[in-house]
């Protein structure tokens, strides 16, 4: 029997969905969810939907509690409250609800309002790829699955009680042939690599580091419900630009100039060297707070990309994080070069946490 | 319904059997119970799973309960919680008669005999706190009687309809005048008010016409114009006085489809039966712990349980710093009350009494402490229970404080001990349950057919956010302009929702 409660309770799960579509906004920016993604399920804690009441504000009004201490010693943390009468000082309960990532790209892409990525070029095959998972009754010999026949032959033979223990002969009629079938499961044939780069001069602070991280982290989500296999790498980049792991590159603290073309080289060799680009779409981000060692090196930059990277990528995105050092002449610099219509580069800037949300939707509301 | 949670403790699964054997310790405890005197409704015991007996808590001890999303809620907490092994109820009790017990099938058997001895605890209470009174023993019945109304509008009104007035319904539950069910005038209909408009004749002293501005001067005759005046204005106003029971003055007045007032109905009558709890929760926790305690030690337990046993209790009655537990403050209580009349310390000789020495040795062997607890638990709530018999003595003994947020720390911190003060903090929390005191005071409010609720400010602001949310719930009931006078920030606000938007405006100095 369904327990009464399995309704009220799938109920307040919608709504609760509803809830996050509503919100995603304010969880995209405030990146909290963002710490635990293990077997691919996220925990949003989301306040307990409060019917609304008349009652009093929460923090001003103190209340009794018991115990040793003088005055002036802070509480423990976690719930003050008396525990006393009905719905005193209702606590900000948080309440963790699972999402899988799927489901998460979903509400993030109908909130956006993303478009599917349309894999670029001839590639965008879906392949029917046939799986032998099944078992049909018919079928040809060769495909004839031995031991379910047999095991059927067994089976008939016990219930008709025509088996014999000493003379174990199972001899299989027509009716207990079972052969191999298969399915046809589409395939997308597309991987993706997402190349993260990020500038990490003295002049980006954890500030700007934190909101890379959280955008990295929807785009990756993104990303992943649209391919078959996403890989990502990470270069970090002052004057010289490395390789680094996950950690490393959103924990790396480092100073010192920028050289915006070190990295751009740098993804360009990976590129040439890991991946396959009739394979592979390529999508290389990069993040910085705009500032570049000169017009020089500009030039350098805008070569390698119209030159190497351009051809090779999907799309080429730069993210502009503001900090309080950084000129932001670069994007400047790109938009001149190529103008807002180019549709190989897309360059967005992001004041703060609360223009994450829009620049997700600058990358990727193109649908390439 | 007492849910109480308690820190977890492990339990062995049963089988077969249990049910007689709970069934004999519970006739047994029943004697016991009856014995101290204690006179409880016919109980009975059910035994069930973890899932179910969260099912159970979450409708507030009735599944027949209608269905609301918020239960759901409330059960994926619950279940959360219990999975994580954070809490576990242990049982759950119905005020109903015949009284109606969940128990938690996997109780170990030492925890089932405490559990039960708390059950005829609470429903002694139930059947015999004045507060509780009023309430309808008759209630699993009556809840599934609302249950079947509200799926049938449901059916018939659609899910989404019902479930956002309800919703609007639940947002105001808490306005209602808990003390009005004990009044013994029950509030009549409005009257209405028929024929305004006649002449104010005031009435004259009969006098010769030469002797009327004698024996009826102007001022004479003004005074009892505007008397008149006044009786009128009065009764033309709605309601006649504030009224605290603003879901029944809704009932009344507000444009409101059958099924709707009906559902209103149902969330008003649930309201009512749960209010007591609310006000007797110290009360209630304390006479079951302090008789599953007497009960327990002084009868039932055998040695091997001891232990067991102790652990049990000393969970229930824990302290954290920063909380106060009603059943440990409850049960000190009684106790407490209990010494004090037994060696005789109160009354005015007591009181007077100052010399420490003597009032350590103070002993008037009077035994009056059971018959006055007796006396407590039939006449008290928790705020006239804290009010009556919350000593300075008690207050040093259990180390009570009063915290409260420091914004530089922005930390909660024990900010003083002083008797008076707890004290103070303590009522002002029990007060109409915690909740503010709010009354209609016009339903013409403008002469537009508005609602004016106002605020009875006592020195705490009302939540900002949540009163404008529950405002545009408000006007989903009154379908006109709703506002609320209260005071933000020690200035007198009038705050409105006109459907559109909310607004706040200053009020003048009356």
């Amino acid at each position: 029997m369904v327990k009464k409660i399995e309704k009220d309770f799938s109920r307040f799960r919608s709504i609760v969905r509803g809830r996050i579509k509503k919100e995603l906004r304010k969880y995209i920016t405030r990146g909290e969810l963002v710490g635990k993604v293990g077997k691919n399920l996220v925990s949003i804690p989301i306040p307990q939907i409060q019917i609304p009441h008349f009652r009093y504000g929460k923090n001003d009004g103190g209340g009794v509690g018991m115990g040793p201490g003088e005055p002036g010693t802070p509480l423990e943390q976690g719930e003050p409250g008396e525990g006393t009468g009905a719905g005193d000082q209702p606590g900000d309960h948080l309440l963790e609800v699972d999402v899988p990532l799927s489901e998460l790209a979903k509400i993030l892409g109908e909130e956006l309002e993303l478009p599917n990525i349309k894999p670029k070029g001839s590639r965008t095959i879906v392949a029917d790829k046939e799986k032998y998972t099944g078992i049909s009754r018919s079928g040809p010999e060769s495909l004839r699955h031995f031991k379910r026949t047999y095991r059927e032959a067994l089976k008939r033979s016990i219930a008709l009680g025509i088996y014999d223990e000493k003379n174990p002969i199972v001899v299989p009629w027509r009716e207990d042939k079972r052969y191999r079938s298969w399915k046809v499961r589409e395939i997308p044939q597309n991987n993706a690599v997402i190349i993260y780069m990020m500038d990490v001069s003295g002049s980006m602070g954890d500030e700007q580091k934190e909101i890379v991280r959280i955008e990295a982290f929807w785009i990756d989500t993104w990303l992943r419900s649209q391919y078959k296999k996403i890989e990502t790498r990470y270069i970090v980049h002052d004057a010289v630009a490395r390789e680094v792991d996950h950690h490393t590159f959103f924990h790396v603290k480092e100073s010192g100039g920028t050289k915006i073309s070190s990295a751009l080289q740098l993804c360009n060799e990976i590129v040439e060297r890991d991946f396959n680009v009739q394979e592979w779409n390529i999508y290389p981000f990069h993040f910085s707070d705009g500032d570049n060692w000169g017009s020089e090196d500009t030039r350098r930059c805008i070569e390698l990309l119209e030159q190497r990277l351009f051809p090779v990528s999907n799309v080429f995105c730069y993210g502009q994080v503001k900090s309080a050092y950084g000129s932001g002449q670069f994007k400047k610099d790109l938009d001149e070069r190529f103008g807002k219509e180019d549709v190989r580069i897309i360059t967005s800037e992001i004041k703060d946490r609360e223009g994450i949300y829009d620049s997700i939707k600058d990358f990727l509301g193109k649908g390439k | 319904m007492s849910g109480s949670t308690r820190g977890i403790k492990g339990g062995m699964s049963r089988s077969g059997g249990l049910r007689e054997e709970i069934a004999k310790h519970a006739s047994r405890i029943r004697e016991y119970a009856l014995g101290y005197g204690l006179d409880p409704f016919d109980t009975s015991f059910e035994l069930i799973d973890h899932d179910e007996l969260n099912e159970v808590a979450a409708y507030g001890g009735f599944p027949t309960r209608y269905p609301h999303w918020r239960f759901g809620m409330h059960y994926e907490e619950l279940e959360k919680g219990y999975s994580f092994g954070l809490q576990k109820i242990y049982e759950l009790v119905i005020n109903n008669d015949p009284c109606t017990a969940y128990l938690m099938k996997s109780n170990s058997m030492v925890d089932q005999k405490l559990v039960i001895s708390h059950v005829y605890g609470h429903s002694d209470f139930f059947k015999h706190n004045y507060w509780f009174s009023q309430t309808n023993r008759k209630m699993l019945d009556q809840m599934a009687n609302h249950g079947t109304r509200l799926r049938r509008y449901v059916e018939k009104f659609g899910e989404t309809v019902v479930e956002d007035f309800l919703d609007a319904c639940m947002s105001i539950e808490n306005l209602i005048d808990t003390h009005s069910v004990y009044s013994p005038k029950k509030r009549k209909p409005s009257e209405r008010v028929e024929d305004l408009e006649r002449e104010v004749t005031p009435r004259k002293i009969r006098s010769k016409e030469y002797m009327d501005r004698f024996m009826n001067p102007r001022e004479f005759v003004d005074r009892q114009k505007k008397a008149i005046e006044d009786e009128i204005a009065k009764k033309r106003k709605l309601p006649e006085h504030p009224e605290k029971d603003v879901l029944l003055f809704l009932l009344d007045h507000a444009p409101l489809d059958n099924w709707q007032r009906d559902v209103l109905a149902i969330v008003r009558d649930e309201a009512y039966y749960f209010a007591p709890q609310g006000m007797t929760k110290i009360m209630n926790e304390g006479w079951a712990s302090y008789w599953h305690s007497r009960i327990m030690t002084e009868k039932v337990l055998c040695d091997a349980e001891v232990i067991d046993y102790a652990e049990h209790h000393a969970g229930t009655l824990g302290t954290r710093p920063g909380v106060l537990n009603p059943y440990k403050v409850g049960i000190e209580l009684y106790r407490d009350i209990e010494e004090r009349w037994d060696k005789g310390r109160f009354g005015s000789d007591w009181e007077r009494c100052d010399n420490m020495q003597q009032r350590r040795e103070w002993d008037l062997k009077l035994g009056l402490g059971k018959k006055k607890i007796f006396e407590v638990r039939m006449i008290h709530n928790d705020l006239t229970f804290i009010d009556e018999f919350l000593t300075k003595e008690f207050c040093e003994r259990h180390e009570l404080f009063v915290f409260r947020h420091n914004p530089q720390t922005n930390r909660m911190e024990i900010a003083d001990r002083e008797f008076a003060k707890v004290k103070e903090q303590l009522l002002f929390r029990l007060t109409n349950s915690g909740y503010p005191i709010i009354r209609v005071e016009d339903g013409n409010f403008r002469n537009r057919g508005e609602l004016k609720l106002t605020h009875q400010h006592a020195g705490l602001d009302l939540d900002g956010k949540e009163g404008r949310d529950t405002l545009k719930n408000l006007f989903k009931v009154w379908k006109r302009p709703v506002h609320i006078e209260t005071q933000v920030e020690g200035e007198k606000k009038l705050l409105s929702f006109d459907g559109e938007k909310v607004a706040e405006e200053a009020v003048e100095g009356e």
